[in-house]
């Protein structure tokens, strides 16, 4: 399955040359020009990973993340920012961010981190599956109480 | 005085920053879209390679968006080195219809990113004074900072100026949350200062969601 990756930037033509440069590298892309569009998005679609500039109009970057890790906490966060919001991008990544990139970023380090994260969102789920089936194996009636 | 002045330095290197700052992050922004569209050249390169034909109108897009960040960064930039020369003079003369253009070129970002529009307003007549330009400039900055404020998200401040006897009245409309609004220290101690060097005035219409600016001909040396 292709990762999916979400794009939030309220730059339209930056959002328009990521998004055809990571399709052309078959990951499932979809784009949102604010951080209000993106979790609209979310709330109906899954992501695997989502690139969320810092610096929007209206609901901030920062504002954003907070909402996402609300609404979906396993979804993974690579933050992108000119140099003066770096604080921003900081405070992101101690509200749950995977990393942050500085604008304008090398591809290959963006394809490098987009993967790690898929990675670690993978591996999250993974565990979270295996704890439940070992919940269920130590004690089945719970998948009854379950549903 | 020399406190006064003192104050006016720090602050007024301050502010500086605060202008300089945001402009780099406008042209960081250009860059990525300038980068993204060169990596896209590159990848159009490599699929061609592939012996995957490329659409001629592709190419002409990606052409297409270069040229309107570097237009835009020509103007990025162009407003910086303009900035960067309000310093040069102590007194010179100043087209008010022009200064409210530039202002909200150079302030524009700052604004939309709290969600807010600048839009200046054609004169009815030319109006020059003679004053401080970077005084003027971060006095302006400080107003626009509150009418921002005032305005709230997703409004357009519209800016305008009259020809006065003595001077000009530079009003600020649009700011919707005056009327009802907590008290605030605007202008504060700094915005009085500038105000005194300026020997300027500043009028707050609540019912009519208003700021003015009154400025007079000529500052007295």
């Amino acid at each position: 399955m292709k990762t999916r990756v979400l794009i939030v930037d309220d730059e339209e033509e930056f959002v328009n040359a990521l998004s055809k440069r990571l399709r052309i590298r078959d990951y499932d892309v979809t784009t949102s020009l604010s951080g209000e569009e993106a979790l609209e998005k979310m709330k109906h679609y899954l992501f695997d990973v989502v690139i969320l500039d810092v610096a929007m109009p209206g609901m901030s970057g920062i504002e954003t993340l907070r909402e996402i890790k609300k609404i979906k906490p396993l979804t993974e966060v690579i933050m992108l920012t000119g140099h003066a919001t770096v604080e921003s991008a900081i405070e992101g990544m101690k509200l749950g961010a995977f990393d942050y990139l500085l604008k304008p970023c090398e591809t290959d380090d963006l394809i490098a981190k987009i993967n790690l994260a898929y990675n670690r969102k993978a591996e999250h789920e993974e565990r979270i599956r295996e704890a439940k089936v070992r919940q269920i194996l130590a004690s089945p009636r719970t998948v009854l109480e379950d549903e | 005085m020399s406190r006064q002045w003192e104050t006016i330095g720090e602050l007024g290197l301050q502010f500086f920053g605060k202008i300089s700052a945001s402009i780099s992050h406008e042209i960081k922004n250009t860059l990525a879209i300038m980068n993204e569209n060169a990596g896209l050249l590159e990848d159009y390169c490599q699929l061609a390679d592939k012996s995957k034909p490329v659409d001629p109108g592709r190419l002409k897009e990606v052409a297409s968006s270069i040229r309107n960040q570097i237009r835009r960064t020509d103007g990025i930039v162009t407003n910086l080195n303009r900035f960067a020369h309000s310093t040069d003079q102590w007194m010179m003369g100043v087209d008010v219809g022009d200064f409210l253009r530039f202002m909200c070129q150079l302030t524009g970002r700052l604004a939309f990113i709290r969600g807010v529009r600048l839009k200046p307003e054609p004169l009815s007549a030319s109006v020059k004074i003679q004053t401080n330009l970077f005084f003027l400039e971060h006095l302006f900055w400080l107003c626009l900072d509150f009418a921002i404020s005032m305005a709230g998200e997703g409004r357009t401040i519209r800016l305008t100026a009259d020809a006065l006897q003595t001077g000009v009245r530079i009003i600020l409309r649009g700011l919707e949350g005056l009327a009802g609004s907590p008290k605030t220290n605007f202008p504060g101690r700094h915005g009085k200062t500038l105000l005194r060097v300026l020997e300027g005035e500043l009028e707050i219409n609540e019912a009519a969601g208003e700021l003015v600016l009154i400025l007079p001909k000529e500052v007295s040396q």
